[in-house]
Parts: structure tokens; C-alpha cells; sequence
């Protein structure tokens, strides 16, 4: 242990602890704005800095260690003034129109400014000039960035993508797309992370609120909404809602009370999804010779769009079921569409994802099967918060509401699709049920949950039959997977691939909150979610049952290939 | 009042020529990685500061191209303007009346010539294409990428065996680094900006000698693949090293009777002592590597039997054959080459220059090694016989002022042109042409030219020629390697297009070069050989580097090496140098910034754990 003094305080901490832990320990809370714990710890800021007794320069408490002895000054007048000089001198580069920011009361740096009681700012404000393609679905407003280059250690440290590099050079450096491309002529994933951890609205997801208000405005238009299931865990979160409260039946009622005609579960979907892609799979064990192994899950487009771009001679072992949005989308305007006798070109579709990437899927017209796009548009988890406050919706009033029938159904294991391991545990549960024509217990395969290691493994044995399984979310835990099974090191029959940290829980479609990851405690509320459920298995889903009955015969059908299944080789990533 | 007075300093002129002085520190410094175009904007802004305002081109002009390069800088350059600064700036270096104006005039054009691409891409993009990233400048500009914060923090912190370990991942030579590597890294440490660089050899020299005997860590499992190397020269040996902690089976081929290459045959022992290089060697055979002493490939076996014997070949045979002068008299006795002498003093066999008037013509380190060999060897009087003048000398300037201490005399600006001997054939006057100091040549080196006075007779009885090495190649250019003048042309990879399975490094692919530089090559040929072989080992060390230290580094001196008394050492082979004391390790440890903490290597990292 190491002993020392900050403010007159005695603390000790472990070797190794910085001046800020340290400090945290004490109740002292050091302000920081760049700091991101494991992943940039870089004292780019310097609002962090602090007083060290015998030491001249002023250090960051981020990521300076604490030594024995030490005395530490946080607020000396040294101390105040530098950080006051640094944040003017950030704000003196930073486009301060809040208003009208998507962060507006959600922003590290205004919260910072708040704190320093600032008025005014001793230096000119001239932000620098944006230059980006609005129309994509990712955005980035050069005036916003406070260089804390964030997003370029999430993408290089946790996802390995390296999207964003430092550009420009001296007093011009900044963040822009690495190699000066334009960021639709590199393989960036979509995730969304590195809008999840800006602690300013320099980046975001492109804002699609006004076109579902204007669907929602349009009377000829049926609108339809299906929410994902990893946005029941986290939709509360900014509307001063707790966890208990935030229900998807309210998010259901606070929908119908915005006038959407049908408002429907993708948990309907991803039951869809389990029947084919677990046939699939128990398709493909069968043929073992003329398959290759492992057979990856293909529901995550941000992981699509990875192995599309970064191992292309793998996407043949992508599984050819379509993603629960997109065949959510393809069943709407087909089998429903026929049903309430509406074309599909006067239906509207609306997904709520947490997830960036989708946005960039409903836009890929491969993926389409009704004549017209399946799913017109997504709104984040985000967004549809705000749709919620514009309409003047009052969030803590909301009395709960069932969904539409009959998208509205959904089992137990459709719900864990949103945690990392949840489409394992969901196929594992319905292709035993197929091979042996008996339900396992549905807690059977829990040895897939959790968030230890680059990636988890189990050995699932069905009537004899061993499989090995993996499971990663993230991307650089997955370039690690994919390159042990590249390298022969482990072999595995199915993965499962999320490209967030965390699975959809942790999506780049969430709310945000600085510093804190979140994906394990929405995971816990999906995975009660499904404990509580009567039905636990997808083929148990009457819905599910209902549409094969009617429409699709059974999984693996012409009709289920033409509207369920996809070409992955049939689009690219970077046009 | 009076008309005349003295010009003392004021404070003011004084704050400038410290803000000068700091600049010109500054400037080669911080050079690593750097935007050409956005340092050629702020060096022409400096320029610009220094115009007296007289004359349009400098006064107008600097300002114009400024805010041109303003204007490429934030994004809203045009193509055109590329063809606007090159004119303007070639203007400015025609027509500006005094060097304030036409060397920045000269600088821009330089600039815009040398980096037109990178030009066109800040204005294509909005990207600089030329910008490299050191964030850690020390280890970056080291050929072989040493840790170098890494072992100054360990040695700091004691741990001496930790520090060695961490420098034997990327060289297994810490001891023989320690006393003779040309350190590049220190030209590039971020102390130049405070005071000096750090004194980063001595600190490995010092390390090296308080951790002593550090074993070689353990190989990897056997591969069976079995690698042979040609040559037991720093290249060869740090090749052989590696492969063999990856699990090859090496075997290296040695033409001479003892190992080192140019480590035990170039170098004197006063600079490198016999007895560290074979401990360090023996270190390096520790790990299983077959060492055959005495086979010269080409005559007692050939490149293609070694080949066809092993999975894959390394050719490392450095640079061991002389060069003429290609005059008169050369052929007369007592005219050797460098190399021949001090390949004999290596292999033991001192001649006796009692009484003998020496000269040694040249100016790099193999000729200072020969000069103070000379003196060592009993040498009435050395002279050291150069073209041009002393400050032009490629040697460390070290090497110089030791030879001079020792009592070697420059003798500069003179050009050999004959040599005169006696009835009985032997040497007795080197003939010069004095030479006068000329205009600076492309390589940025001033050239020399004969000057307009008689030739000089130097006497002399032993004419040592050290003007540089050749590289014994024409077997293996016969084997069907390419050849590019006597180097042996292999890639940066250290392999070949045409023939597969075979790689080369060292001094024989580039000319002679530094030790570190061939230790360099050999990492290069080990890690490529091994993926060559079809495998991916990783060199690693598991070894926690110190937390950064959070204390002030003020302006301190830096400590330099102390020598033993010329009168002293002059007459032995024994050690010059004296290693820094504990309280000097210390301080100077002291002095390092921690450039792998603070500043650019906290964001970027720069260092490797593993390769």
C-alpha cells in the first residue's frame, strides 16, 4: 500500500493507483473531461491536472501513480487557474451553441463549464468550419470535437478498426477518417461506439426523428413500429424513469400515444430468426462434410459489415438468415401487408434499435423482398427518447399497454438477443428441441452469459452429439476469435458475433452516460426479462407458429429463403 | 554626450539570443515526424521575423507565401497554388537582396520540390501524407528500436538484469552497445529542447557492467527447421540468436578463426575489450546456435551447398576488403590496408611500430581506430592525413579529440598522391596535395579542390590506408544473387525476388555501416526467415517497466564518459573509457523525460512488448 496525503487527507491505495483513484478514494472528485478509464488515459486535457507538493509542473491525476509520501494539492489557486485557462481554451474551439445540440444536458463539457462557474471566455470563440456528408448515417461535426481523441483509442483499443486518426498537424491537429478518406470510402462498422463515448456532440448518429413524424403525419401512410429488444433495457434511462419502471409496455403506450397504427415486438422477429437460423445450422451438422465450421450468427450488421471488409473469404460461413430487423421488415410488408390488405409501398416501417449500424442495414437493397424497402426507417434508442420529450409525452405518467397483435409476440429467448451469448442461448434451446424433439431446460446453456475474456466457449452435448460453441462481442475480441480459428487454435461449429461490447445492451444506439458501460446491467434486465416469460423457446412463440402455419410452411422453406434468407456476396460495405 | 561607445548587450538582446538559441535546439529536435509542409510554413515565418523590410521579395513575398501556406494548411488550398509558391519562392531566391530573403526563398522552393505530393495532399484531402509518428523519438530512431525510457527507468530503479533483459529483445548486444554503438538515438532525445541529450549509451554501458552474467532466456520448442548463417558478425549472430529462441536449429559459418566479425577485427580492444565481446557472444551461443569456425564459403564450401543443407540462409559477411587509393607506390612494403591491420591485431598478431612513422589516411572511426592502434603499437609519430578539414571528418568527435589526446596528428586538407619509397622497397614519404576547403556539394558536405601551392612530402614509413571497406561478393553474385556495385542487393526485408529461402543483412547489403545497424538487419532477417519457415514466433520479455516518475527534470548538464590518462592508455590495449559512477547513472537516469509517458507516447504507445 501506498500512503499519502491529498487536501490534508490521509489515504492509502495499492501501488499502481493514480492521483485520481486515489483522490476518488479520499471523496475528492478531480474534474476530467478526456479520461476514459483502460482506454484513453492520455492527459490530452490537462483539466485534470493537480499540485504535487515539491514538484514544479502541475501533473494529470489520470494517469500519473500515486507514490509514498506524496502530498497532492486538487484545488490550490495554481490548480484552479490552469484548469480554467485550459477549458476556456477549449471552449474557445468548441461550436457552444447548446441549444440545439443533441448532448444538450448530456454533455461532459457542459456540465464541466457549469462547474467552473464561467462566464464568458477570455479568448475568441472560432470553432472550426464542419465538412461532412450529412446524409450518412454516421456524422461528425468537426465544430463539436474537443480532441480528446476518444473515439480514436475506442476504435483502435476496443473495436481495432482504426476509423479515426489524428489529422491535421501542430496547432491543426484534430480527428478526422484515417488516410483523409471520406468516412463511406472506409470499413467502418457502424457501431457507434465512438459516439457512445464522446463526451460532446461532435459525433452522432444521423437524425431520422422528423422523417417518422412526418410518416406519422402522413395520412395515407400505415405506420408500423418494431422495438429491438436490447431498447426495453435502456429507454428509461434519460426520462427520469428507474429500471422497474421503464417497461416496454409503456414504451408501447407512449408509441400509440404518438399515433403509430401498429406498434410490434422484433422479439417476434428473432424468434423468426432462431427457427431459421437454427435450422440452418442443425442443416449444415447434418451435411458436416460439405459445410464449413464454425457457422457465425449474422443478426449484427456492425459484424457483418467487419467480416465483410476485414476477413472476406469467411463471409460464406456467415449464417443466410437475415438480421430480426430485416426480416421483421420482409414479413411486415409481405405476410402482413396481405393481412390488413395494405400495399407494402403504404406501409411505413419504423425500427427502435440501439444500434447504429442498422441504420446502414434497412438502407441495403439486397436485403429487400416486398418490392419496396422493408424497413423504411431506424430510430436509435436515443432518438426515439427525444421523439418521446417532443411530443411532450410524460414519461413518468405512462400507464402500461400491450403490443399489437400479431407481431407483437415474444418469447424468452427472443429477449436475450440484446445481451451478448442471448442468440446462442435462443438457437441452443430451439436446435435441441430439433434434433431431439424435447425442450431442454431453458437455463440449460447459461455457461455462454457473461463478460470475461476476449470471447467464452461451452460444449453443448445434443442426443450425442457434441458442439462446440463460442461467443464475443466486440470487435477487437473478435478479430482475436476469428484469428485463433484462423490459426487453427480453437475450432468451433456456431459463434456468435456482436459487434458492441456487451451485445446490444452496450449499443452505439443507447443512451450515453460518461464513463459508465452499461451493457451488463441491461443484459440482467433481458436475461430477467426471459426468466419471467411463460414461453421460453422461440418454437414455442405462437406467433412464430401462427406465420409458418399461414404463410412460410416450415423453416428453410422456398418461401422462408426468398423473404428470410439473404446473399451476403449480393452488396458491399464501401460502395 | 560622447560619439563613441562600447556595444554591451542589452537584456533585451540578451532574452533574444536565449530565445534563438532555443529555437535552434528546437528545430532538428522536434524534426521527427513532422508535416513538411506546416514546418516549412513556420520556418518561413521565422524568416520573415528576421526581414529588415527593405526589399519587395523578402518584405512582400515571405508574407505572400506565409498566407498561401496558411490557406493550404486550414483546408482551402487550390491545385494552383502549388505552381504559385514554387514561383514565388524561386523569385524570392533569384531576385531578394541579401541571404535573409533568398535562403527562405530557397527553403520554400526546397520544401515545395522535395514534398509536392504531400502539398497535393493537404489540398486534396485535407491530409498529410508525409507526416511520420515517433512518439517516443529515442526508440524510434534506434535501428533496432530498443526500449530505451524502458531500461533507463529499470537501471534507474536498479534492476540492472531487468534492464538487460529488456534490451537483449531487440539486441542481444547491451555490453558491446554500451561502449561503442554511434547511439542515433540521442539526436533525436526530446532533452535536446532542455539542455543535452541524454547520455543513453552510458547508461546501457553501466547497466551492462553492474548486471554482469544475465542468461539467455529459454527457446521456444523445437521447429526442426534448420537455418544456416554466414558470417559470425553482429548480423549474423543476432540473427542466429533469435531464430534459435524461436526453436530453429541454426548453424553459423565463420571464415575467421574466432567470432565477432568487425566487433573483434575492426574494433580495437581499447574500445571494446576481447573478453566482454566474448562473454556477450558466449551468452548469445547459449542458446544451442552450432558455430563452425574457420569455413570460408566460396572456396572450402560453396553458398549453394549451404543452401541445399539447411531450410533457409542467412548472408551476413559484412564488409571486410579494402579500398585503394589507387595511387603510385601503393604496392611498396609498409602500405596496409585498415582492415588487414586491425583484422591482425584481432587475431593477435600486433606488429611493432617502434620508432616508425605512421600515417593513416582517412577520416572515418576505422581510420582514429588505426591511428591510435599505432600509437599503441609503438609508432614514433601518426599522422592523420585527411582531404578536408577536421570538423568534415566522419568520425565521432570523441574518436578525434582521443586520437589527438594520444598524441595523433591531423594533418587536413591534404590529398594523397603518390607514395615514395626507399631502394629496398619500403615506404618512406606520403606525397600530398594541399587542398582548399570548396563549395558544399548535394550530399551537403563541402568538396574540396587542389590548391594552388607545391605538393608536401610526409614522411613515412608505414602507410595505413583506412578510405573505407569493400565486401568480398563476387561468389554470390555468381551463385545468381544481385549485385549493386560490390553490395549484395536484398530487400529491406532482407530477402530476394529471385531466389527464395535465402535473405541477407548486415554490412554486406548496405556498405559499411554502425554495429547497431547490422543488429538491426539481423532482427529484420530473423523475424522474416521465421515466417518464411511458416511460422509466427514472438520475441517477447515479460518485464514490468517502472511507473513513470513524477519529479521536475530541470536544465541539468549532461555527464559524459570519462577517459583514462592519454600518457596512460596510450600505451596498452586496455579500456579507454571509464564507466559513469552510480551517482552519475543516476542523475543522468534522472535527466530522461519519459517521452513513453509524457507527451505523444502516452496516446500512441511506440513501444513493443513483443515483435
Amino acid at each position: 500500500m501506498v500512503n499519502l496525503k491529498i487536501d490534508g487527507i490521509d489515504v492509502s491505495v495499492p501501488e499502481n493507483t493514480t492521483i485520481l483513484e486515489a483522490a476518488a478514494k479520499a471523496g475528492i472528485n478531480i474534474p476530467t473531461l478526456c479520461f476514459l478509464k483502460d482506454i484513453n488515459e492520455i492527459g490530452a486535457c490537462r483539466i485534470c491536472v493537480v499540485e504535487i507538493e515539491g514538484i514544479e509542473k502541475l501533473r494529470a491525476a489520470c494517469n500519473s501513480p500515486v507514490e509514498e509520501g506524496m502530498s497532492v494539492l486538487t484545488d490550490s489557486p495554481r490548480v484552479r487557474q490552469a484548469r480554467k485557462t485550459n477549458l476556456q481554451l477549449i471552449l474557445s474551439q468548441h461550436d457552444s451553441k447548446c441549444t440545439t445540440c443533441y448532448r444538450n444536458g448530456n454533455c461532459s463539457l457542459q456540465s464541466l463549464a457549469e462547474s467552473f462557474c464561467l462566464t464568458g471566455n477570455s479568448f475568441p470563440e472560432t470553432p472550426a468550419a464542419n465538412n461532412w456528408d450529412y446524409s450518412y448515417h454516421l456524422i461528425r461535426e468537426e465544430s463539436k470535437c474537443i480532441k480528446c481523441m476518444r473515439c480514436v483509442n475506442v476504435c483502435d483499443k476496443i473495436q481495432t478498426l482504426k476509423i479515426w486518426d489524428v489529422n491535421g498537424t501542430g496547432s491543426r491537429t484534430t480527428v478526422g477518417v484515417t488516410g483523409g478518406k471520406k468516412i463511406n470510402e472506409i470499413n467502418c462498422a457502424l457501431c457507434g461506439q465512438c459516439i457512445t463515448h464522446c463526451p460532446v456532440g461532435a459525433l452522432h448518429e444521423r437524425d431520422d426523428t422528423a422523417k417518422a413524424i412526418k410518416a406519422l403525419d402522413d395520412e395515407n401512410l400505415v405506420t408500423v413500429v418494431q422495438i429491438a429488444p436490447a431498447v426495453r433495457a435502456a429507454w428509461g434511462e434519460h426520462l427520469g424513469l428507474t429500471r422497474e419502471e421503464a417497461t416496454v409496455k409503456k414504451l408501447v403506450s407512449a408509441l400509440r400515444k404518438m399515433g403509430f397504427n401498429y406498434i410490434f415486438d422484433t422479439n417476434f422477429s428473432a424468434d423468426l430468426t432462431i427457427m431459421e437460423e437454427g435450422s440452418e445450422f442443425v442443416e449444415k451438422l447434418t451435411h458436416k462434410d460439405e459445410n464449413k465450421f464454425p457457422m457465425f450468427t449474422s443478426c449484427c450488421p456492425g459484424w457483418v459489415r467487419f467480416i465483410k471488409t476485414e476477413y472476406p473469404d469467411m463471409v460464406d460461413m456467415l449464417s443466410t438468415a437475415k438480421s430480426p430487423q430485416a426480416m421483421f421488415g420482409a414479413v411486415t410488408k409481405t405476410y402482413f401487408a396481405e393481412k390488413i390488405g395494405v400495399k407494402p409501398e403504404n406501409i411505413f416501417c419504423i425500427s427502435i434499435m440501439p444500434c447504429t449500424s442498422k441504420k446502414s442495414e434497412c438502407d441495403i437493397e439486397a436485403l429487400n423482398s416486398s418490392g419496396v424497402k422493408d424497413v423504411d426507417i431506424v430510430l436509435t434508442t436515443r432518438e426515439v427518447d427525444r421523439l418521446i420529450k417532443a411530443r411532450g409525452i410524460d414519461a413518468k405518467a405512462l400507464e402500461e399497454e400491450e403490443f399489437d397483435s400479431p407481431l407483437g409476440d415474444g418469447s424468452g429467448a427472443a429477449v436475450i438477443f440484446g445481451a451478448t451469448g442471448g442468440v446462442m442461448e435462443a438457437a441452443l434451446r430451439s436446435a435441441y428441441f430439433l434434433v431431439t424433439g424435447k425442450n431442454p431446460d431453458p437455463d440449460a446453456f447459461k455457461a455462454v452469459r457473461g463478460f470475461d475474456g476476449p470471447w467464452r466457449e461451452a460444449e453443448i452435448n445434443i442426443d450425442g452429439t457434441v458442439i462446440k460453441v463460442a461467443v464475443a462481442s466486440g470487435l477487437g475480441n473478435t478479430r482475436q476469435l476469428i484469428e485463433a480459428i484462423r490459426a487453427g487454435r480453437v475450432h468451433y461449429d456456431f459463434v456468435e458475433i456482436m459487434a458492441c461490447p456487451g451485445g446490444c445492451g452496450g449499443g452505439g444506439g443507447q443512451p450515453i452516460h460518461d464513463g459508465e458501460e452499461l451493457a451488463p446491467v441491461r443484459g440482467e434486465n433481458l436475461y430477467c426479462l426471459d426468466k419471467n416469460n411463460p414461453i421460453r423457446f422461440s418454437h414455442e412463440n405462437p406467433a412464430v407458429l401462427k406465420v409458418y402455419e399461414e404463410y412460410f410452411e416450415k423453416p428453410l422453406s422456398h418461401k422462408a429463403h426468398e423473404l428470410l434468407h439473404t446473399d451476403h456476396f449480393s452488396w458491399d460495405v464501401i460502395k | 554626450m560622447d560619439r563613441l561607445s562600447l556595444s554591451n548587450k542589452s537584456a533585451n538582446t540578451r532574452a533574444l539570443e536565449e530565445l534563438a538559441k532555443s529555437v535552434g535546439n528546437y528545430l532538428p529536435t522536434a524534426a521527427q515526424g513532422l508535416c513538411p509542409v506546416d514546418t516549412a510554413a513556420s520556418y518561413i515565418g521565422a524568416c520573415l521575423a528576421q526581414s529588415c523590410g527593405k526589399c519587395v521579395p523578402c518584405r512582400v513575398g515571405l508574407r505572400k507565401l506565409g498566407e498561401l501556406y496558411e490557406k493550404i494548411l486550414s483546408g482551402k488550398g487550390e491545385e494552383s497554388d502549388i505552381g504559385l509558391i514554387e514561383s514565388t519562392a524561386s523569385v524570392i531566391a533569384d531576385s531578394a537582396d541579401c541571404a535573409i530573403g533568398y535562403v527562405a526563398g530557397e527553403m520554400a522552393l526546397t520544401s515545395v520540390r522535395a514534398f509536392r505530393e504531400d502539398y497535393e495532399s493537404h489540398i486534396a484531402r485535407n491530409w498529410c501524407c508525409a507526416r511520420e509518428e515517433h512518439p517516443v523519438h529515442c526508440l524510434a530512431l534506434c535501428p533496432a528500436h530498443v526500449d530505451i525510457p524502458g531500461y533507463i527507468a529499470l537501471t534507474q530503479k536498479g534492476r540492472y538484469a531487468d534492464a538487460i533483459r529488456l534490451i537483449r529483445k531487440d539486441n542481444p548486444f547491451p555490453s558491446v552497445c554500451g561502449l561503442i554503438c554511434e547511439h542515433p538515438c540521442e539526436e533525436g532525445c526530446k532533452r535536446n529542447l532542455v539542455d543535452d541529450a541524454v547520455n543513453i549509451r552510458g547508461i546501457k554501458r553501466f547497466a551492462a557492467e553492474k548486471a554482469g552474467y544475465v542468461p539467455a532466456p529459454a527457446c521456444a520448442e523445437p521447429t526442426g527447421k534448420k537455418v544456416a548463417v554466414i558470417g559470425a558478425g553482429p548480423a549474423g549472430l543476432t540473427a542466429a540468436y533469435y531464430l534459435a529462441l524461436m526453436g530453429h536449429k541454426v548453424s553459423v559459418y565463420e571464415k575467421r578463426n574466432h567470432p565477432g566479425g568487425m566487433l573483434r577485427y575492426g574494433i580495437p580492444d581499447y574500445r571494446l575489450p576481447e573478453k566482454i565481446l566474448t562473454d556477450e557472444i558466449n551468452v548469445i551461443l547459449e542458446t544451442g546456435i552450432d558455430l563452425h569456425l574457420g569455413v570460408d564459403i566460396g572456396k572450402d564450401i560453396s553458398i549453394k551447398e549451404i543452401a541445399e543443407s539447411a531450410d533457409a540462409a542467412l548472408i551476413a559477411i559484412g564488409a571486410h576488403s579494402d579500398k585503394k587509393l589507387r595511387i603510385e607506390g601503393e604496392d611498396l612494403n609498409g602500405v596496409v590496408s585498415a582492415v588487414t591491420l586491425l583484422r591482425g591485431i584481432g587475431d593477435g598478431e600486433k606488429p611493432d611500430f617502434t620508432g616508425k612513422k605512421v600515417c593513416v589516411v582517412g577520416g572515418g572511426n576505422v581510420a582514429m581506430d588505426c591511428a591510435r592502434s599505432s600509437v599503441r603499437l609503438g609508432a614514433e609519430k601518426v599522422s592523420i592525413v585527411y582531404r578536408r578539414r577536421q570538423a568534415d571528418m566522419t568520425a565521432l568527435a570523441e574518436e578525434v579529440e582521443g586520437a589527438i589526446a594520444e598524441g595523433c596528428e591531423p594533418v587536413t586538407m591534404m590529398a594523397p598522391v603518390r607514395i615514395e619509397g626507399d631502394e629496398n622497397g619500403n615506404a618512406k614519404y606520403l606525397v600530398c596535395q594541399p587542398q582548399i576547403i570548396s563549395t558544399i556539394g548535394r550530399d551537403g558536405r563541402p568538396g574540396v579542390k587542389a590548391a594552388g601551392v607545391p605538393e608536401v612530402k610526409l614522411e613515412a614509413d608505414i602507410v595505413i590506408v583506412a578510405i573505407g571497406q569493400a565486401i568480398e561478393s563476387a561468389h554470390f553474385g555468381e551463385f545468381g544473387l544481385p549485385l549493386k556495385w560490390d553490395t549484395i542487393a536484398a530487400s529491406d526485408e532482407c530477402h530476394f525476388e529471385t531466389a527464395s529461402g535465402i535473405f541477407c543483412g548486415g554490412d554486406c547489403a548496405t556498405g559499411p555501416a554502425t554495429v547497431i545497424r547490422a543488429i538491426a538487419a539481423g532482427k529484420v532477417a530473423a523475424r522474416n526467415i521465421d515466417k518464411y519457415l511458416g511460422f509466427d514466433h514472438e520475441i517477447e520479455v515479460d518485464i514490468d517497466i517502472p511507473a513513470p516518475s513524477l519529479l521536475d527534470r530541470p536544465a541539468c548538464g549532461r555527464v559524459t564518459m570519462k577517459e583514462r590518462d592519454a600518457d596512460e592508455r596510450k600505451n596498452d590495449f586496455e579500456l579507454v573509457e571509464k564507466c559513469m559512477t552510480e551517482e552519475e547513472a543516476g542523475q543522468e537516469c534522472s535527466r530522461c523525460l519519459g517521452c513513453d509517458h509524457f507527451g505523444y507516447g502516452k496516446f500512441r504507445g511506440g513501444r513493443c512488448f513483443k515483435w
